[in-house]
């Protein structure tokens, strides 16, 4: 392999994870993963199928649907010294461990007076939009990031999520990381470890000068989605993608805005107490003169998501919708 | 009776109950403040099963762990002045009464949710085992803790994967107001642990050199490898659940019973009858007791309060995990 001109590979989000989480255990030999079925089974979402055989059962270790105790016994590990990566088959089943995480890996650093660390890195599936009705679709990231202590990330491009765990594993706090399960199939050209490996700062996934749309996750591929269409109304949207739900990166938000005047947020969770919200306040404070017109918010509509498929496309966030709410915040004063 | 324990075992009850009986004045006197849960009657425990374990060994404990700090070495001075929310406190005055953590004793809180502590003592525990390293941590929870989710996850996970976890039930009866038989359809916990292939046994809880052998035989089986083991330590507080319970649940003659079986008096009258103890001796261990927390009054009194401006520190790790 040449060591001077590395080259760009294509590969989808799966295997940008499964890639990620085989170079952070051959780098460092307390790194293990555990969770529901990701040894035999290879992963819920596939993640890490092949990696039993590769690390055996040690290290790749399945777990009983015990959310709360495996969660546990990963903040435990990290205490003791290891680089867990607790997998949490998705965030609706995270509910069952939200004591662990809130209550300990959240409280015990702070609470410990700096004594403990938590190095611990919980990945989990989030988000809506495959027909898997109410108890299977929620998108509770912000609850997540709203409790300090923890940090949160949403990897929306294939080299995020290649590029994230690294530096997670290495962050001596609890990090949890969300993988929009809309995203596992989507491929691109990787380059080389980069920018993608810094896990503090939102990134502008299309540059643009009239209006920033701010996106997370799966919506970020909404978002530019919408940008492509408003070129032909000759409107050049901004996608700014968050990366880190906590800490926010407050100053990349208020100086797209500051350069576009005008947002409208794209966010999967319910819109009462929503991330979305969160930014817009942040704009309210911190760019109130910048603003050209009110925050525009595209979140899912306020109920469970249903089964059936044109009414959870209804509930969502989608194309259509960014589309209206952007054309409301450039229509304001022509 | 082994004797095994001797006026060390003596010494460790004395101590937490003066300073446990100590801080019920202060808590009159609003020195210390919030929830504060008294060890008294149940010192046998702690006194019994600390000294089975290594310096190396890890404690993952409740919020009525005091006991089991001062048995485990954790200075008084620093457990008192973090009650005190003085900076010199374990904690830095963060935790509190609830909350003691002092790494450099392993000792892993303080844990105020009933069973949440169970999840991690499993994961140090499975950290000791895939580092190769002999370790055992004992984990202390109330029967309480056995109607939680948590608990039975626990003792699951550790039992199917071997972890070398010493689960201390301290069966005092009462989840706070809650009698056993109100809320468990089945009431003998160990079974409940032998349900999950965990060997278990019930230990009388007012009797140290009981407890003492007890915990010598379950850290010798769990540090050899053969998996966790489970003591229902069965005992009784003497005070209410905390300082707002009014104790409304329970007769004036149970506990009045319960007192009759004191750890202290009982193993007093033990080291008499065996003739390895005497007057002299006994007076000078309560006078140590009192000089010790004395001492860690007066330590307490005289620690300064964590600046304002430090609130927020270690919110973030300050350094890279090592």
């Amino acid at each position: 392999m040449s060591t001077t001109e590395p080259t760009a590979r294509t590969m989808s989000y799966r295997e940008a994870l499964r890639e990620a989480i085989r170079d952070a255990m051959q780098a460092d030999e307390r790194v293990f993963l555990m969770g529901e079925d990701v040894g035999a089974y290879g992963g819920s979402f596939g993640v890490s199928r092949g990696l039993l055989d590769e690390f055996g059962p040690e290290r790749i270790r399945d777990t009983p649907l015990s959310e709360a105790a495996f969660v546990g016994a990963g903040i435990g590990a990290a205490m003791g010294g290891m680089r867990p990566i607790v997998e949490v088959m998705t965030v609706n089943f995270s509910l069952l461990a939200l004591d662990q995480i809130v209550n300990n890996a959240a409280t015990i650093p702070h609470m410990s007076g700096g004594q403990v660390q938590v190095p611990l890195v919980v990945r989990m599936t989030t988000g809506a939009g495959r027909q898997l009705a109410a108890q299977h679709s929620h998108s509770l990231e912000g609850w997540y990031a709203h409790v300090p202590g923890l940090k949160v990330l949403a990897p929306a491009t294939v080299a995020d999520a290649r590029w994230m765990l690294g530096p997670a594993l290495a962050d001596p706090n609890p990090v949890i990381v969300f993988e929009h399960g809309s995203l596992y199939n989507r491929e691109d050209e990787i380059g080389v470890e980069d920018a993608a490996a810094d896990i503090t700062r939102a990134a502008i996934r299309r540059p643009g000068r009239d209006l920033t749309l701010v996106a997370y996750g799966q919506s970020v591929w909404t978002a530019l989605e919408a940008a492509e269409a408003l070129v032909t109304e000759g409107v050049e949207a901004e996608v700014l993608d968050l990366r880190v739900l906590r800490p926010l990166d407050t100053h990349a938000i208020v100086s797209s805005v500051t350069r576009t005047h005008r947002a409208v947020v794209v966010d999967e969770m319910w819109r009462t107490g929503s991330l979305a919200a969160e930014v817009s306040a942040v704009l309210t404070e911190q760019a109130f003169y910048e603003l050209d017109a009110p925050v525009g918010r595209v979140c899912t509509e306020e109920l469970p998501i249903p089964y059936a498929g044109h009414l959870e496309q209804a509930a969502l966030p989608n194309t259509a919708r960014v589309l209206a709410a952007a054309r409301e915040a450039v229509g304001g004063d022509g | 009776m082994t004797g095994a324990t001797g006026t060390d075992a003596l010494r460790t009850m004395l101590l937490i109950r003066t300073f446990e009986e100590r801080c019920v004045e202060l808590y009159s006197a609003a020195k210390i403040r919030g929830f504060l849960h008294l060890y008294i009657g149940e010192e046998a425990v702690a006194a019994g099963i600390m000294p089975a374990l290594e310096p190396t060994d890890r404690v993952v404990s409740t919020y009525r762990e005091h006991g089991h700090a001062l048995a485990r070495g954790v200075p008084a001075r620093a457990v008192l002045a973090e009650m005190f929310g003085k900076v010199e406190g374990v904690c830095r005055g963060r935790g509190g009464s609830m909350h003691l953590f002092d790494v450099a004793h392993r000792f892993y809180g303080g844990n105020a949710i009933v069973g949440g502590g169970l999840p991690i003592a499993v994961g140090l525990a499975l950290a000791d085992r895939m580092a190769g390293r002999d370790h055992v941590t004992a984990c202390f929870f109330g029967e309480g803790a056995i109607a939680e989710g948590e608990f039975h996850e626990s003792l699951n996970l550790a039992a199917l994967w071997r972890l070398p976890v010493i689960f201390c039930c301290e069966n005092n009866l009462y989840a706070m107001g809650t009698a056993l038989a109100r809320s468990e359809s089945e009431v003998n916990l160990t079974m409940k642990a032998a349900s999950y292939e965990v060997p278990a046994w019930s230990v009388d809880g007012m009797d140290v050199d009981a407890v003492a052998d007890a915990a010598r035989r379950a850290v010798l089986s769990v540090r050899a490898g053969d998996g966790p083991c489970f003591l229902e330590l069965r005992t009784y507080r003497f005070r209410a659940h905390s300082m707002y319970d009014p104790d409304l649940y329970r007769t004036r003659e149970e506990i009045a019973r319960w007192r009759e079986r004191d750890p202290i008096d009982a193993y007093t009258q033990v080291l008499r009858d065996a003739g390895a103890l005497d007057d002299e001796t006994l007076d000078g261990l309560r006078e140590e007791a009192r000089d010790a927390v004395d001492d860690a009054v007066a330590f307490a009194e005289a620690g300064t309060p964590e600046p304002v401006e430090e609130m927020a520190r270690f919110v973030y790790a300050e350094e890279a995990a090592p």
